[in-house]
């Protein structure tokens, strides 16, 4: 109960944050409230925002994907480098790059999910190797004379303004907030982000569950490295270079918990706004790209740190009246990694 | 096996990492052409030195349960600042280039330690933020500007090659010396100091470390200060190394730093490794990569890909012989050994 009451007011706080950062924007300039401007926003980041969704489930769940840059890196190698070097149709070898990410993170969910490994080795063994992959396909070349419709489909607009991979990620939130949210595998992924022990004893197949979440973050990221090679028109071997950072800040600045088994959707989008549309009014003001990522790491922080010292303040305030002991911090303590004293600390 | 179990489980470990490197030198000695002579060895102590220091503070803060992303960025700052600072007193005394270094690595360590330690924001999330923050704050600071070794005083751009002492064609450089050193002294605080207890007690369980009057926010902030003025030390050697800094400095070290402590045997979860491992960790990782650029036939492509192979091999295999030591251990002592992950996930279903 508690949780879900502080999950509202989380998400009130980050529509605040928009309200505040939409005001900015108007007064900055006069380009911000064009219809153009707005789908600009999402489309430059479009690729981002895809994995930004399945790595909700991720962290939910209770692991970390530090490899999805380089899975998306990995699969548009892949399909750069069948068009390049073979007769493979390319609608066809566009089904293998995508198959190419579907076996990335199929092998780094067996090492998770059924050996026990911790998901932040795995996946950061997979950020250097998957990298090294698409490296060994493209060397240092640039590869591209795609066929037309696959560069018209990430340049050009599908239906109305909206281009293919926009309408995706549209449809997929909406279905990604549904899954988690309303149905029992969404449960399972909560409760096995918690305590994944509790969720053993309780007869949810958790390998099962895990393997399956670190399958479609491959798939995913394979997907959203495909769309970014038919955005670019080229592809290389540096593609998508530190995109993780981005991502996995969008998703907890969303509120979702870095422990696991907890957060929403709803935040996760509103996170996308609020970061986008500072990136946006920045960007609107003349500040360099370099200052827009300072910028988000001081508000990743302050989206903790604020919440957290209100807390403490109203708590000890609260003490000195009833004279009570305090609750439990929001943020489950700065200096453990688990949300509760745990007896198997390696647990996943 | 019984003789082997009278090692401490952490000591084993180390044991077989040593030996696992031991192999890796093996092989990599049929396959290059005068590999163990002294040139190769004393490029890849030299790139130890840099990540071994590294590696020792990122083991420190993992070992209380927490992780320090932020450690690339403090090496790019430090090393660009120390280069301005030696730009404009080139002739000041050297341990005052080093300390300043070292200071400022320590005040950005501070404020990553204070917001984990006191304002309790995930130390994930707060090394996360300061990545970005303080790489940002360098790329703003420096105005596109490169640091040169053209203005660098002398002894700073000597010292990667000033020699110790020398074992035929195998120098000891005095950088690597002084980082063993530096790692063995760590060690034994970690050992034999109330402080270095606390550290694994808070890492263990910082409830029951709070429990029994540790001052577990004292702890968690001193780590990240010892991360990052290890950081700062570290970029010193990077400035001295490379001599020209750019605004990309120890861009993806962090990482390198995290491979090598969890390649060490250090427990990302907390309350278990040494510095020692993380060493041997940072050397496994060092030589694997220079060794690999030199085999032949093996294209500098796919470096990264047979990397991230063994790392994960590395992590994979410790982690499977440290459950069944851990095992092992406990039938014969009939308690579970410190040091040793408890049996986990595949021991519960089984």
């Amino acid at each position: 109960m508690r949780d879900k009451a502080l999950q509202r007011r989380w998400e009130l706080f980050l529509l605040v944050v928009l309200a505040a950062v939409f005001c900015v924007n108007v007064s900055l300039s006069e380009f911000y409230l064009r219809e153009q401007n707005f789908i600009n926003m999402f489309q430059l980041s479009i690729e981002k925002l895809i994995v930004v969704v399945i790595m909700t489930f991720v962290i939910v769940n209770g692991e970390i994907d530090l490899s999805v840059a380089s899975v998306m890196a990995f699969s548009a190698c892949v399909l750069a480098t069948l068009h390049r070097d073979t007769a493979v149709p390319f609608e066809l070898a566009v089904v293998i790059a995508l198959a190419a990410g579907v076996v990335a993170g199929l092998l780094q969910g067996a090492f998770v999910a059924l050996m026990g490994l911790p998901s932040l080795v795995v996946t950061l063994a997979g950020l250097i190797g998957f990298r090294g992959a698409g490296r060994i396909l493209v060397e240092d070349n640039s590869i591209g004379d795609f066929p037309e419709w696959f560069e018209s489909l990430g340049q050009e607009p599908l239906v109305g303004r909206f281009s293919f991979a926009l309408i995706l990620f549209a449809v997929l939130i909406v279905v990604a907030g549904i899954v988690l949210h309303r149905t029992a595998f969404g449960r399972s992924v909560f409760v096995i982000g918690n305590n994944a022990n509790v969720a053993r004893y309780s007869g949810l197949n958790v390998a099962r569950d895990k393997l399956l979440i670190m399958t479609a973050s491959g798939f995913f990221a394979g997907l959203a490295g495909v769309l970014f090679a038919s955005r670019l028109g080229s592809v290389r071997g540096d593609l998508a270079t530190g995109f993780e950072l981005d991502i996995i800040t969008i998703v907890l600045l969303g509120g979702v918990s870095i422990f696991g088994g907890s957060g929403t959707m709803v935040g996760v989008a509103l996170s996308i706004l609020v970061v986008l549309n500072i990136r946006n009014g920045l960007g609107l003001g003349n500040i360099d790209q370099n200052t827009q990522t300072g910028v988000i790491g001081v508000l990743l922080i302050l989206a903790v740190l604020v919440p957290n010292l209100v807390a403490r303040v109203a708590r000890s305030s609260q003490v000195r009246r009833v004279g009570e002991p305090s609750p439990p911090d929001h943020a489950g303590g700065g200096d453990t990694r688990q949300r509760e004293p745990d007896l198997h600390p390696t647990q996943e | 096996m019984t003789t082997l179990l009278r090692f401490r489980p952490e000591r084993l470990r180390e044991l077989s990492l040593v030996a696992v490197i031991a192999v890796a030198v093996f092989i990599f000695s049929l396959l290059i052409d005068n590999y163990l002579g002294g040139s190769f060895f004393n490029r890849v102590t030299t790139s130890l030195a840099i990540t071994a220091v590294l590696a020792a503070g990122q083991t420190l803060v993992i070992l209380t349960r927490n992780i320090d992303l932020s450690v690339g960025s403090i090496v790019g700052v430090t090393a660009y600042v120390t280069g301005e600072y030696l730009h404009g007193h080139p002739d000041n005394a050297p341990m005052l280039a080093v300390a300043y270094a070292i200071a400022i690595g320590a005040g950005l360590g501070l404020l990553n330690g204070t917001l984990v330690a006191y304002a309790r924001v995930p130390a994930i999330i707060v090394t996360l933020g300061t990545l970005a923050i303080y790489r940002t704050w360098l790329i703003n600071h420096s105005d596109s500007r490169t640091i040169t070794s053209d203005g660098l005083p002398d002894w700073v751009v000597d010292l990667p090659n000033s020699t110790l002492f020398s074992f035929g064609a195998w120098d000891i450089r005095t950088v690597v010396a002084g980082t063993v050193v530096l790692i063995l002294v760590l060690q034994l605080m970690l050992g034999g100091l109330k402080w270095g207890r606390w550290v694994y007690a808070v890492g263990s369980n910082p409830d029951a470390a709070r429990q029994a009057a540790v001052p577990v926010e004292r702890v968690v902030l001193g780590a990240f200060v010892a991360s990052g003025a290890l950081a700062g030390l570290a970029g010193f050697l990077f400035l001295s190394r490379f001599g020209t800094i750019t605004v990309n400095a120890g861009n993806g070290l962090e990482l390198q730093s995290v491979a090598a402590a969890v390649v060490g045997g250090v427990n990302i979860f907390g309350g278990s490794g040494t510095v020692v491992g993380s060493l041997l960790g940072a050397l496994l990782v060092n030589l694997l990569d220079l060794s690999l650029l030199r085999v032949p036939g093996l294209s500098e492509f796919w470096r990264d890909a047979v990397l991230g192979v063994l790392i994960l091999a590395a992590v994979a295999v410790d982690f499977l012989v440290g459950r069944r030591l851990g095992r092992l251990a406990t039938r014969a002592r009939g308690r579970p050994a410190a040091g040793v992950p408890p049996p986990t996930q595949g021991a519960v279903d089984a």
